[in-house]
């Protein structure tokens, strides 16, 4: 019998809250500014997509303090139990006097209307103690979630490239407290399970994950919680009742990442952030890809396994996870069943999951190094957009340039995310040349009939998708030239 | 700084003209405590209001069943139209086109029908949901394209502007083309969305905090809807979290709605509406239709052009009458047009009626220029800049007089643009870039890169005359401080803090001894909307007739007391000197107090020499034009159609700068958004009529990572305005906006590599990915048609 308590508990700036009254579709963002009245973090739009609303997250991973900007707007409530929030009236120092990053904000003229500014102060506060001296990249990727519509971000970035001429990250109070505020939130984590109101404002956090599967049997219908950045705009854009809910991103035992046997299992908890970090260095291209997912703050909170168990036909790690051949663990109760990634999409909107089951670990076959691999995402804006296609292809090669084994999947072309067996009915056993392609180009139509929406029309995607195994051919068969335009190379 | 000390001895004051001074709220904006109308504590027993929003696109409301919204929890009140008590009307013009909500007419999809007032914000957003409105279905039009210019059912009268003959300069030109382009709309993406807090007072005032660029406007809207008299409404606004034109108008909406439900219900009442329904329901940029025909010569002079610049205007005329208006007030550009005849058409269209935005109709008139340009281009075998050089207005000789009359009679006077254009050419290093790019190309597969340097020249005045005035209000308090107030309005351009140096230089006091307060029409009243660029122009003047009225009384009293003569008096840094001696700002002050002097003023300034008559297309409309010009190269991506802009080199002037830093950052923003704008900014809307790009998630305006890799920005250090302007400075809102065109054109330039540069690309905008890929798609297609003929 696990201990339960009927509170959340967790820091806010330099106070402890306990709330016994936080409702489950509760987002952090009204918590603070109407409930709190610190309204230095704004709403501009409520979707995860903008950054206004930018606070840092402080949570203990393996006994390790971590801080990450997320938004909190889609951030419900409940999920900060056990963690210190950070907003950005806590870096106003004694008498007014303006912290490092806001003081070079402020004299590099990086703010000019000054409501998404708050938000940038945030997400380049938590850079500057990560990376005190950012390179432009490391600057523009930890930007990607923060919109502004007046300084072009010229100045902004100007601004974050001098923070560290400001002070020393080292001497931040919250470098200087980590070691109190550690040890303050691992009393707060004491391992039992939340429970908080009934019917429409039932909330459960679980103790551990055995917890979690025992609380699903009981409540096989309840809303699964983790990163949040898609069921956070359930209740922001379409008001849908979640209870009762359950929130899982505190587990530890969903968030771990192990390899055996040439087998990468990722817990269904861990953060793309999390898994950016394993998994770039084995497969360099999902590494790219993912620092294509939305902003940083959803790269904190979103997670593999919410982007797989939502079933969305544009997630974008199903597409290259199922090139790869990789398979998922589901569970329910004490029962376990592990099926081929490509199975668990049936249908749009329907996915291979039982009520009360839940995705536990998705396992991912490493490549080795004969094995050529890419997933290309194509979007309208380059960064923090959803896909109009994206495709993934493993390749394996005999020596002499024959097609062995090839798996290729695509997002955006169909209601789930899809192989494209016809084309790879095209290529396997042939000789991996250019004419190959064009006889392979000619397959796309069998395999996908994508639709226009207002991301791209279906001409563009069938176009496009199909190009990038043009692009692929290009990649892997030594061609000399530029390939791809590049962010990060100046011409 | 909350109690300074001026320096007696400083050889400067701090903040003074032509000083960096920084944004006068930045130390707020980057430390959370500017406060936006949210962050205002609101007043006890505060209720929220919701807009419910029709799913139709056009059709006659046949029944409207609010019970079940009525009865949700935390609903106090349900209002429709019946509910106005005075007019339910909110059109700017004056045409009666615009209903606050609509009774029984839908015409648009997310048009206002009703609105809930509740005890929070969230039971009003879930109340909303829950009415029952049935409709009967009329056809609609969403796409401009359906429509025929000359004939449809427009919103506002069309203009047309002459001179010479322009059909006949086409017709006997040795060579002539025509074609049509098509110019996506955008949204503003402000920040910080639409929002009004109404409080209701005694008699019949109210008092509306309204996220607006137009207060006055806000309070005759609101007083009209009321039907109670303007000096019954207080309309008050410290910051925006931007507007660029979008809250021109367009708040006039929520304004009036909170303040008929506060006085109702005698309670504060705020309406916010959520990003989706603000994007949904307040209107954005026209896009527009430009059919162009051009007679030119071998050499690429251009002899004769003929314009109709087609507008999805939506439903109703708001603002669309001066914004077609402005579109061909700039169907020139740079460009001199030996004859010409343009033509407007504000289309009717079951949409959002579409507002101001930043350019103001002026940017969509340019690029049809710099298209027509662009075709010339190509049908000589030219480099386009060549052509745009061939044509621009003037140069400023006598002999070449004749090369100065733009399409609605007015001489260009101040022409800069040859200046501008060769410096940055020589520094941007144009020629061997584009050896370069022509050799890389030639080499590369794939990726294909793009070229294109383009001016900038933009009329500077409201086109409607009696706009172009302002007023301000200063008080000098006994202390030497000083109370700052006028007509214009902050929404992160940096007017308040421009307007405060000029009258820190006025007085000769320190910036920090001034203070700016929020804009309220109860201060200076029958303002004109911050917009068009004149923040500056005409407030910094009021406010500067303002100081100096107080300033020549100072002088006299001086004189007066010390028997010196007042050239004698001299206003020195945070002092003055009289005679021999020297005594602090504030210790004058204080004794002209005691000798019951006036320390209040009420400045006020209208522009002069401006002029336009309409029914003839003639006269002066623009005070002064604002030049510059941009050059950017880009990388495309012949598979996908995905690029990136590699550098963009940008030369801009604003006259004598009134503050470098802040122009700086209007010349880089406003670059980045008109970019966004020609590029990933894509509004869509779906067979029903609904617009389905209404959030950052589908509405993609540029990030960090979308900007030029190499990114050089000059401030021209030698313009000064040609007119007696604010300390000869020049408008910096809007014209850097176009700045962006350099992004589109070489987006096109590359485009048009895979076709080597025989077919003009005609590239429509918004270039998005799927776009330009099409467009490389339809060239190879030609060429290819072409080869085997």
């Amino acid at each position: 019998m696990v201990e339960t308590r009927s509170h959340i508990r967790f820091l806010l700036n330099g106070d402890e809250i306990t709330l016994s009254d936080a409702k489950p579709d509760e987002t952090l963002l009204d918590f603070l500014r109407l409930r709190r009245a610190l309204r230095g973090s704004k709403e501009g739009c409520a979707e995860g997509d903008c950054g206004a609303c930018t606070v840092l997250v402080g949570r203990l991973s393996g006994g390790d303090l971590v801080y990450e900007s997320v938004n909190g707007c889609i951030r419900f409530l409940a999920s900060l139990d056990g963690c210190h929030v950070v907003t950005v009236e806590h870096l106003n120092g004694e008498g007014g006097s303006l912290h490092p990053v806001q003081q070079a904000m402020v004299d590099f003229h990086g703010s000019q209307c000054g409501f998404c500014t708050p938000g940038f102060v945030m997400s380049l506060y938590a850079l500057w103690m990560r990376t005190p001296e950012p390179s432009d990249a490391a600057i523009e990727k930890a930007l990607q979630g923060n919109l502004c519509r007046c300084t072009g971000y010229e100045a902004i970035i100007r601004a974050a490239r001098a923070i560290s001429s400001y002070g020393k990250a080292a001497n931040d109070p919250l470098a200087v407290e980590r070691a109190a505020v550690t040890e303050r939130l691992s009393v707060l984590r004491d391992g039992a399970r939340v429970e908080i109101g009934t019917g429409k404002e039932r909330l459960v956090i679980p103790a551990d994950v055995d917890d979690l599967a025992e609380i699903l049997i009981t409540e096989p219908n309840a809303t699964i919680v983790s990163g949040s950045t898609d069921v956070g705009l359930w209740v922001t854009k379409f008001m849908r009742d979640i209870a009762p809910a359950v929130f899982i991103g505190n587990l530890e035992g969903l968030r771990g990442i192990s390899e055996t046997d040439g087998v990468l299992s990722i817990g269904a908890g861990v953060s793309y952030t999390e898994a950016h970090a394993v998994l770039a260095r084995h497969i360099p291209a999902l590494g790219t890809l993912i620092d294509r997912i939305g902003g940083e703050q959803v790269r904190n909170m979103g997670t593999i396994g919410g982007n797989i168990a939502n079933g969305s036909p544009i997630g974008d790690t199903p597409p290259p996870l199922i090139a790869l051949g990789a398979s998922i663990t589901l569970r329910k109760g004490a029962e376990r069943r592990t099926l081929p990634l490509e199975d668990f999409f049936i249908a749009y909107g329907k996915q291979d999951r039982a009520p009360g089951e839940f995705v536990e670990a998705v396992h991912v076959p490493l490549p080795g190094a004969d094995v050529k691999f890419a997933a290309y995402k194509v979007t309208k804006r380059r960064d923090e957009d959803i896909t109009s296609t994206l495709g993934a292809f493993r390749l394996e090669l005999t020596s002499d340039g024959t097609v062995t084994a090839i798996r290729v999947a695509y997002g955006g072309m169909a209601a789930t995310p899809k192989r494209a067996k016809a084309v790879e009915a095209a290529l396997l056993g042939k000789p991996w040349t250019e004419a190959t392609m064009e006889a392979a180009l000619a397959a796309y139509a069998e395999d996908f009939t994508p639709l226009t929406d207002m991301r791209a029309s279906a001409e563009y995607r069938a176009l496009a998708g199909r190009n990038l195994l043009l692009r692929f051919f290009a990649e892997t068969s030594g061609f000399a030239g530029p390939i791809q335009v590049s962010r990060n190379e100046a011409a | 700084m909350n109690n300074h000390t001026p320096d007696l001895k400083a050889a400067a004051i701090k903040g003074g003209v032509a000083t960096d001074q920084r944004h006068d709220s930045a130390h707020k904006h980057v430390s959370g405590t500017a406060v936006y109308i949210d962050d205002m504590p609101e007043p006890a027993g505060t209720l929220h209001g919701c807009l419910g929003l029709a799913d139709i696109a056009h059709g006659t409301i046949t029944s409207m069943d609010l019970s079940a919204v009525r009865a949700a929890p935390g609903v106090v009140a349900v209002m429709t139209g019946a509910d106005v008590p005075g007019e339910n009307d909110i059109s700017p013009t004056g045409r009666h086109d615009e209903p606050i909500l609509t009774d029984t007419l839908v015409q648009f999809h997310g048009q206002p029908i009703f609105a809930v007032i509740a005890e929070s914000r969230e039971a009003a957003r879930r109340a909303c949901r829950l009415a029952k409105v049935e409709y009967e279905a009329l056809p609609f039009v969403t796409d401009i394209g359906e429509l025929d210019p000359l004939n449809d059912k427009l919103v506002t009268p069309p203009l047309t502007l002459k001179r010479g003959n322009a059909a006949e300069a086409i017709a006997t030109a040795p060579r002539r083309l025509s074609g049509r382009m098509r110019i996506g709309g955008q949204d503003h993406f402000y920040l910080e969305g639409h929002i009004a807090l109404a409080i209701p007072g005694e008699d019949q005032d109210v008092t509306v905090y309204s996220s607006t660029q137009h207060p006055s406007e806000v309070q005759h809207m609101v007083s009209y809807a009321l039907g109670v008299p303007s000096h019954a409404v207080t309309v008050e606004i410290r910051r925006m979290g931007g507007g660029f034109g979008g809250k021109e108008t367009q708040s006039n909406q929520f304004a009036a709605i909170a303040a008929i439900a506060a006085k109702k219900l005698n309670r504060a009442v705020k309406i916010r509406p959520d990003r989706d329904d603000d994007m949904t329901a307040t209107g954005k940029r026209h896009d527009f239709l430009v059919d162009y025909e051009v007679g030119f010569d071998g050499e690429g002079n251009i002899l004769g052009v003929d314009l109709v610049y087609a507008a999805r205007c939506g439903f109703s005329s708001d603002l669309s009458g001066p914004v077609t208006d402005r579109a061909l007030f700039h169907c020139d550009n740079a460009y001199f047009w030996p004859a010409v005849k343009a033509v407007s058409a504000p289309l009717y269209t079951n949409t959002v009626s579409n507002t101001a935005f930043r350019g103001f109709g002026g940017p969509q008139g340019m690029i049809g220029a710099e298209r027509v340009i662009d075709e010339v281009a190509f049908a000589t075998g030219k480099d386009p800049l060549e052509i745009r050089k061939l044509n621009f207005y003037g140069p400023n000789s006598d002999k070449n007089g004749d090369r100065n009359v733009t399409p609605y009679h007015q001489t260009v006077e101040d022409n800069i643009v040859h200046r501008i254009v060769a410096e940055l050419e020589e520094s941007a290093d144009y020629a061997r870039r584009r050896r370069q790019i022509a050799a890389f190309n030639a080499n590369s597969r794939f990726i294909k890169r793009g070229l294109a340097l383009t001016p900038v020249k933009f009329g500077i005045s409201f086109t409607a005359t009696h706009y172009n005035q302002a007023g301000a209000l200063v008080h000098v308090y006994t202390d030497g401080s000083v109370h700052l107030n006028h007509g214009g309005t902050e929404m992160g351009q940096g007017l308040y803090v421009k307007v405060a140096q000029v009258v820190a230089e006025e007085f000769q006091i320190d910036i920090d001894q001034v203070k700016i307060t929020a804009t309220t029409t109860g201060k200076v009243p029958n303002t004109s909307a911050t917009a068009a660029s004149s923040g500056s122009d005409l407030n910094g003047m009021a406010a500067q007739n303002a100081a100096r009225q107080i300033k020549d009384r100072l002088v006299d009293f001086a004189a007066d007391k010390f028997q010196v003569a007042a050239d004698q008096i001299v206003f020195l840094p945070n002092r003055v000197r009289i005679g021999n001696q020297e005594i602090a700002f504030a210790d004058l002050v204080k004794m002209a107090y005691f000798a019951r002097i006036q320390l209040s003023a009420a400045g006020f300034y209208k522009t002069p020499k401006i002029h336009w008559d309409r029914d003839k297309g003639e006269g002066h409309p623009f005070y002064y034009f604002a030049y510059g010009a941009s050059c950017s190269e880009v990388s495309v991506d012949t598979l996908t159609g995905e690029y990136v802009v590699e550098r963009t080199d940008i030369l801009h002037e604003t006259g004598r700068s009134l503050n470098r830093a802040i122009d700086l950052g209007q010349i880089e923003g406003g670059f980045i958004q008109g970019m966004g704008w020609l590029t990933t900014e894509e509004l869509w809307w779906d067979d029903k009529g609904r617009l389905r790009t209404h959030a950052p998630s589908t509405y993609k305006i540029p990030l960090a990572s979308d900007r030029p890799k190499i990114f050089n920005v000059t401030l021209a250090d030698w313009p000064e305005a040609f007119e007696p302007t604010i300390h000869r400075s020049k408008a910096v809102g809007e014209p850097p906006f176009m700045l962006g065109m350099s992004v589109f054109h070489a987006l096109s330039d590359a485009v048009a590599s895979v076709a080597d540069h025989r077919i003009c690309p005609r590239l429509d905008a918004p270039a998005t990915p799927e776009r330009v890929l099409m467009a490389m798609e339809r060239l190879k297609a030609e060429v290819a048609g072409v080869s085997k003929r």
